[in-house]
């Protein structure tokens, strides 16, 4: 079994410091969110992955710009950390004509589409299949890319996400599975509803694909593994399937304020918090405190001026509401 | 002008857009080597090769998929469901993924994708192999949905699903894989939403489906040796619905009449009579009449399936007793 807790590989500074940036930007945008569906300003449900940075921003740093994700309805953080702007992620939460899916899809179902960001998929396993797909193609093309699929504990119950790793492994797909595990599938423990202790890691074999486990809250093992399995994907080795040992500070959406866990895991969790942990690395690494105080204050800055810019948007016009159903552009069904 | 059965046709369709199109991929349970359980894609392996032309696991949500991966960053690939009723089992990647994903992104993703699937009964398998489910399928938006009845429209409207940018839902009827038909020489590509007036007459208007149209053409034949003059429509794509050449027949014929083999409950054939009965009430000379499979799942026996599904005599039988 691996473990990326001591990753073998230096890491460039300047890479470094990037994982903390996106990672910062990940946890401000995120917290912003909360407020302003405290606010009543973001409609519906939101998935919120406050203290699972880490596994999103370490697979961006990694990923090559052409790479495609795959990721859940809890997919704010690796939506943005492939570089979608804030204020179009910003304005979808809310509805607003800037979205990025101009208001069609919402918090669940972030895309874009230049960014490589080809979707966040709210049925829980669904997409597995689809980035296999994507890899699939990019196979056939010859075009190099990789297909990275983030998704939960949960998913590794459900038939598709069985159906996609075997399929991923007998055709040698360059696809990357993450399991993000934060320990809880919704409400209830993924251990108490699951046949092994590692939900994703301990069904690798099934597939003979390598039981590959990392902490998700290690930036630098996260970013790693990713460099690992990307190259390993890109060479023609075929599929890896990672487990991310994380933790969401808070419930599993918005309606959920987590109480059915224990007070001491939550405050175990909290003391492993990725981005604390990973400003302290830096500055014993030798980055001085400036320089992250100064991205803490950009990013600050950022968040600011896309929240900014998403509340002044327009909500989508009653011309959007049948736009698009079809590839013309159109509803239409009939003559 | 050659003479083909319609599975036959299948390949040649699949075949002449391969051959046209590199990024046009066929994948499926037993498609490759075994030519496909109803033997419609013989061949294509050999001249496509392996990966082209490929076999799958039985993972119907793995086929969909990959087809919907694919189509979204740069293939046009094919994928075959076996068996209608097994689009149950998929029906996520279907319903929810590739039918809303064009929506739900405002168009920043197409899905240039067709699932072929051998729907209809007929063949004595029983109610898990049976099923007519295109109602299924054209109650979601966003899917594109053909059912061809012969051949010639086989390759003409497949040729036209592969090069639509939207994905389409194509059934081919596994009662009609045998059934022979002319098809013309040279590259077919036919034209999707768009029904056809294959028999004329002026005392009602028959709209019919797949394997409901020859049994259509059947019935209009008995009846005109009564005197009964009937105009069969093969609607053929029901998204898009030719709504247009169904409501300029009843504008010549004043009756409608639907032969439906999809369990009765909100069969495509009600929503053509609602359209009907909304946009040319006043053209109507009598009240409008389904006939349809009874709402049951359908028997394996002969005798009781015989029974199920429109049987000439039964559409004989109700148009003239409606026309009396």
């Amino acid at each position: 079994m691996t473990s990326g807790s001591a990753p073998a590989m230096e890491i460039d500074r300047e890479v470094r410091v990037g994982l903390y940036r996106r990672m910062v930007e990940l946890r401000f945008f995120e917290k912003r969110a909360y407020d302003l569906f405290m606010e009543g300003l973001v409609k519906g449900t939101s998935h919120l992955s406050l203290g699972q940075e880490a596994v999103a921003a370490g697979f961006g740093e990694a990923m090559r710009a052409d790479d495609y994700t795959f990721c859940t309805y809890r997919g704010h953080a690796h939506t943005l950390s492939r570089g979608t702007p804030m204020a179009r992620v910003m304005g979808e939460l809310l509805g607003r004509s800037n979205g990025v899916t101009g208001g069609k899809g919402g918090s669940m179902h972030l895309t874009s589409v230049e960014h490589f960001a080809m979707g966040s998929y709210a049925i829980v396993g669904a997409h597995l299949p689809i980035a296999a797909g994507a890899a699939w193609s990019a196979q056939e093309r010859g075009s190099g890319q990789v297909a990275v699929c983030f998704f939960g504990d949960g998913a590794t119950n459900i038939g598709a996400f069985h159906e996609a790793l075997n399929i991923a492994a007998v055709w040698k797909l360059p696809v990357v599975f993450v399991c993000e595990n934060n320990l809880y599938m919704e409400y209830t423990a993924i251990e108490s509803v699951t046949a092994v202790a590692h939900p994703a890691a301990d069904r690798a074999a099934a597939y003979g694909l390598e039981a590959i486990i990392v902490d998700g809250n290690d930036a630098d093992a996260v970013y790693a593994i990713a460099v690992e399995t990307l190259d390993r994907a890109r060479q023609g080795a075929g599929p890896s399937l990672v487990e991310a040992k994380t933790y969401r500070h808070g419930g599993h959406s918005r309606a959920d304020p987590g109480k059915y866990r224990p007070d001491q895991e939550v405050q175990e969790w909290l003391n492993r918090d990725p981005i604390d942990m990973y400003r302290e690395r830096l500055l014993t690494g030798g980055v001085d405190d400036g320089t992250l105080t100064s991205i803490e204050e950009d990013v600050r800055a950022e968040v600011e001026a896309a929240t900014r810019e998403a509340r002044q948007a327009p909500p989508p016009g009653a011309e959007a509401l049948e736009r698009n159903v079809w590839a013309d552009g159109s509803a239409t069904w009939r003559n | 002008m050659a003479e083909l059965t319609y599975r036959e046709a299948v390949a040649a369709g699949i075949a002449q857009e391969m051959r046209r199109d590199e990024r046009v991929y066929l994948i499926g349970e037993d498609v490759a080597g075994a030519g496909g359980v109803f033997k419609a894609t013989p061949g294509l392996l050999e001249e496509f090769g392996p990966r082209r032309v490929r076999d799958t696991p039985i993972s119907e949500e793995a086929i969909i998929g990959a087809v919907m991966g694919a189509a979204m960053t740069g293939l046009r690939p094919i994928a075959e469901i076996m068996f209608s009723d097994f689009l149950a089992t998929c029906w996520d990647l279907v319903a929810n993924q590739i039918a809303k994903t064009h929506y739900m992104t405002d168009g920043q993703i197409t899905l240039p994708l067709v699932i072929r699937t051998a729907n209809g009964g007929g063949a004595r398998f029983g109610a898990q192999h049976s099923q007519s489910v295109e109602n299924w399928a054209m109650a979601i938006p966003g899917l594109k949905v053909v059912a061809p009845s012969n051949p010639a429209d086989v390759i003409g409207m497949l040729a036209a699903s592969v090069r639509d940018p939207d994905p389409v839902i194509f059934f081919e009827h596994k009662a009609l894989y045998p059934t022979k038909g002319e098809v013309p020489d040279g590259e077919l590509v036919d034209t999707l939403g768009t029904a056809r007036i294959v028999r004329e007459g002026g005392d009602a208007t028959v709209v019919a489906l797949a394997a409901m149209v020859p049994k259509a053409m059947a019935a209009a034949e008995l009846l005109a040796q009564r005197g009964m003059f009937i105009e069969v429509v093969d609607l053929r794509s029901l998204v898009p619905l030719d709504t247009q050449t169904v409501l300029g027949s009843i504008a010549k014929t004043s009756r409608l009449f639907t032969v439906e083999e999809n369990p009765r409950l909100v069969g495509w054939g009600a929503e053509v009579v609602s359209i009907a009965a909304e946009e040319c009430f006043w053209d109507l000379d009598g009240p409008v009449v389904r006939i349809t499979t009874p709402h049951i799942p359908l028997p394996s026996a002969d005798a009781l399936e015989d029974l199920a599904i429109p049987s000439v005599d039964r559409i004989v039988a109700t148009i003239e007793k409606s026309l009396a």
